[in-house]
């Protein structure tokens, strides 16, 4: 099973590709034959490797297999395939959540316009996913990683004849543009250090000999800290860290299934990925794992508060995702980084649980994402209110629910390393989560209906196609914690099996064995319940403001008065207005007088010149074609002559 | 038998070759530029047969027959042409003909 690893990111791709080219005259059920086929098989295959791959043992608990060699003079990438405890956990929760995003698209999308070409772009998106998570060196990651930008930008511009969806396209496909230059620049040294990208041959000399990477490369910055700092910046990109996360929330102008596959199981979480993949590196540069947390944390609370005050439901949830990824990188920053991929892992069930279930809202209220025209929804769409009410518990941090035990280990990294300020960052940011998580949980589904009276009409429970992925992720939101409880809570039975899982990815650096941060069991009980009592005080926050029949009344007094805070949250700290002053609109600036004065006189102006020039030379020059073939012979016979004299003399 | 010096052949040849120049360029009749053309041809075959006998070297000899067919040739051409344009204009003046320019 294991040989046909390569097969997993080939099928999705195959499927696209039939799909997309093949596809013209195929009927709906083969469409989706193929569109849901393609991730199913991946998803089996995937199952029956990580199984062979948990029985045997294999070299530095690794599977690699090379397919062949990507070869351009003297330069030869292998394009290889890596299994191992990193990219087993990552190759799970992409194949099973996107497959189960796939089945959801079939009820979401069955009555809408490119249903083929929608599942043609999402197989595209599970394949160049899967090819980034399985690759064997950063060439092959990087292409995954363009990958997944480029279907990020044609699923988000997937309603191409709107005018929103398309600008949104492009500008998650620029602003990610930024971040690739940086990863690319960060390959660049790497490469020209080890004349290698892949991990295997890497990463263990690094380990073995930190001093290959610990010299000064450019000023103030060693190789190691100089990489880190370029893959962070690509990663910001990718997984939308301030100041690059811009994109993101604007992404929500796809179809809500995109989005959940975007913010859950694929795109966002290649950077933390790719950070954890580099631990490495990230270790021996102490300064930028730093710099990355404090990012982590600062990108968490300001997102948070964003999400307080947004009325769109799917704009919470975008706002939250960019949050929860700053959690994310908190703990990779800290050298948390198994907590940043249990978070990863969670994160992926809940939020493709809540956008779906959001998707299912939406999809009952014909399109409506504006929460302050729904609201009593739980009586016409129980299944989907119950599920999204699981989805608000684990990312709220409730216990025993997967979120809790996720994001207490990274509150918990904070505080073992005493670092308090980005403890208390990280657990304000968990209040404000529960907090507005259950006010869009109780705005949707608690209190009055405030839409229009067809829209009530229309209201209804989502088909089987959509409620069957929400039970199964639901399930997932609410048990994958499992994997991870830590041993304080488990009685000792336990001691967080994931985290033993992810051992031997995370490489110490010889001679940085750094002290086991202990901290005592008393003070341990004590965070435990600060982070338990975070997210049930979030939830009760939201419920004395939002619950019963109310609705968001009171949230408008709130409003009122504080007028300043509040229209600073709801316009999004004016963020996007202080790009465009300060880069969209120099550039275009700049643009235009490149277009209007360099192009127009100074490159056209050479062009014409010589048109110009060779006009007038013609205007004079005819005047020699008489027509009179005596003149012709005269011509000849000067021309004769000057040419004996050339002869003759020269 | 007393030979005559080559450079008289080359002084004719010379003499030839100018007064035919003159008249190609001079005449406004078609028919007298070519009789003036074939002047200067035979120049040409004078001054070649003239070197082949000094340096007794046939082939001088040789391309003065490739010449005066090749004149025989453009003769036809040329008068056919000119009689072409006769039957048009009902003159061969070459000043008349200009209708090809700017």
């Amino acid at each position: 099973m294991l040989d046909l690893l390569w097969l997993i990111p080939i099928l999705p791709l195959a499927g696209a590709a039939i799909n997309g080219l093949l596809g013209r005259r195929f009927p709906k059920s083969l469409v989706t034959a193929v569109g849901v086929g393609a991730p199913l098989a991946s998803l089996v295959l995937a199952l029956g490797c990580l199984w062979e791959y948990a029985q045997g043992s294999f070299p530095n608990d690794a599977f690699e297999r090379t397919l062949y060699a990507w070869t351009a003079g003297d330069l030869s990438i292998p394009v290889g395939f890596l299994l191992d405890r990193l990219s087993s956990v990552m190759l799970f929760v992409v194949t099973f959540v996107g497959f189960w995003i796939h089945v959801y698209s079939v009820g979401y999308m069955g009555h809408e316009e490119g249903y083929r070409r929608y599942f043609s772009y999402l197989n595209l998106f599970m394949s160049a996913m899967l090819l980034l998570i399985l690759g064997n060196n950063f060439l092959v990651m990087f292409v995954g990683w363009e990958g997944v930008g480029l279907c990020s930008y044609l699923l988000i511009g997937f309603y191409y004849d709107q005018p929103v969806p398309p600008a949104a396209g492009k500008k998650a496909f620029i602003v990610n543009r930024i971040g690739d230059f940086a990863f690319l620049v960060g390959l660049f040294a790497l490469f020209a250090k080890f004349g290698t990208l892949t991990y295997g041959q890497i990463f263990p000399r690094i380990a073995a000999q930190p001093g290959l990477v610990l010299g000064e490369y450019v000023p103030g910055f060693t190789l190691a800290a100089f990489v880190a700092l370029c893959f962070f910046v690509g990663a910001m990109g990718k997984s939308a860290q301030i100041p690059l996360y811009v994109w993101l929330p604007d992404a929500m102008a796809g179809p809500t299934p995109v989005s959940a596959l975007i913010h859950a199981a694929t795109m966002v979480t290649a950077g933390v990925y790719m950070v954890v993949r580099s631990n490495v590196l990230y270790q021996l540069a102490p300064g930028v794992s730093m710099f990355v947390a404090v990012i982590g944390a600062t990108t968490a609370i300001f997102a948070a508060t964003i999400a307080l005050a947004q009325t769109d439901i799917k704009k919470v949830l975008a706002y939250s995702t960019v949050s929860q990824l700053g959690y994310m990188f908190l703990a990779a920053g800290l050298g948390a980084y198994s907590a940043a991929l249990f978070h990863v892992v969670t994160h992926a069930f809940f939020k493709a649980l809540l956008f779906l279930g959001s998707g299912s809202v939406i999809h009952a209220m014909g399109g409506e994402q504006d929460m302050r025209k729904m609201g009593g929804l739980g009586k016409h769409l129980p299944q989907t209110s119950k599920l999204f009410w699981i989805g608000c518990l684990a990312i709220a941090g409730i216990p025993p629910l997967s979120g809790f035990f996720s994001k207490d280990e990274i509150l918990h990294a904070a505080a073992a390393d005493h670092h308090w300020v980005l403890y208390l960052v990280g657990w304000i940011t968990a209040v404000l989560t529960a907090f507005y998580m259950f006010r869009a949980h109780y705005m949707t589904f608690a209190g009055r209906f405030r839409g229009t009276h067809d829209q009530e009409h229309h209201l209804h429970e989502s088909p089987p196609s959509m409620t069957l992925p929400l039970w199964v992720l639901a399930v997932g939101a609410a048990v994958a914690g499992v994997v991870g409880v830590p041993k304080l809570l488990s009685f000792g039975l336990i001691s967080n099996w994931f985290h033993h899982w992810l051992e031997p990815v995370i490489a110490q650096p010889q001679g940085l064995e750094a002290g086991e941060h202990s901290i005592g069991v008393g003070l341990e009980v004590g965070l435990v319940l600060l982070a338990v009592a975070a997210g049930v005080g979030g939830l009760f926050l939201a419920r004395s403001v939002y619950g019963g029949d109310r609705g968001f009344a009171r949230e408008l007094t709130w409003a009122q008065r504080f007028p300043f805070l509040h229209r600073l949250l709801e316009n999004k700290y004016y963020v996007d207005e202080i790009y465009d002053a300060l880069i969209v609109r120099p550039l275009a600036a700049l643009s235009r007088f490149l277009w209007k004065v360099v192009d127009t006189f100074v490159i056209d102006g050479a062009v014409k010149a010589g048109a110009f020039l060779t006009e007038l030379t013609g205007d004079v020059g005819r005047f020699s074609t008489t027509g009179n073939v005596r003149n012709y012979a005269l011509y000849f016979f000067l021309g004769v002559i000057l040419l004996f004299w050339w002869i003759a003399f020269a | 038998m007393s030979s005559v010096p080559v450079s008289w052949y080359l002084l004719l040849a010379a003499a030839l070759f100018a007064i035919g120049t003159i008249g190609a360029l001079t005449r406004r009749n078609g028919i007298s530029i070519f009789l003036s053309i074939e002047l200067m041809l035979n120049a040409a075959n004078l001054t070649l047969v003239a070197y082949a006998r000094q340096l007794d070297d046939r082939t001088g000899q040789l391309i003065v027959f490739f010449v005066m067919a090749v004149a025989a040739a453009e003769a036809a051409v040329g008068l056919a042409l000119f009689i072409a344009v006769f039957r048009q204009r009902h003159t061969i003046d070459v000043n008349r003909m200009n209708l090809m320019r700017w």
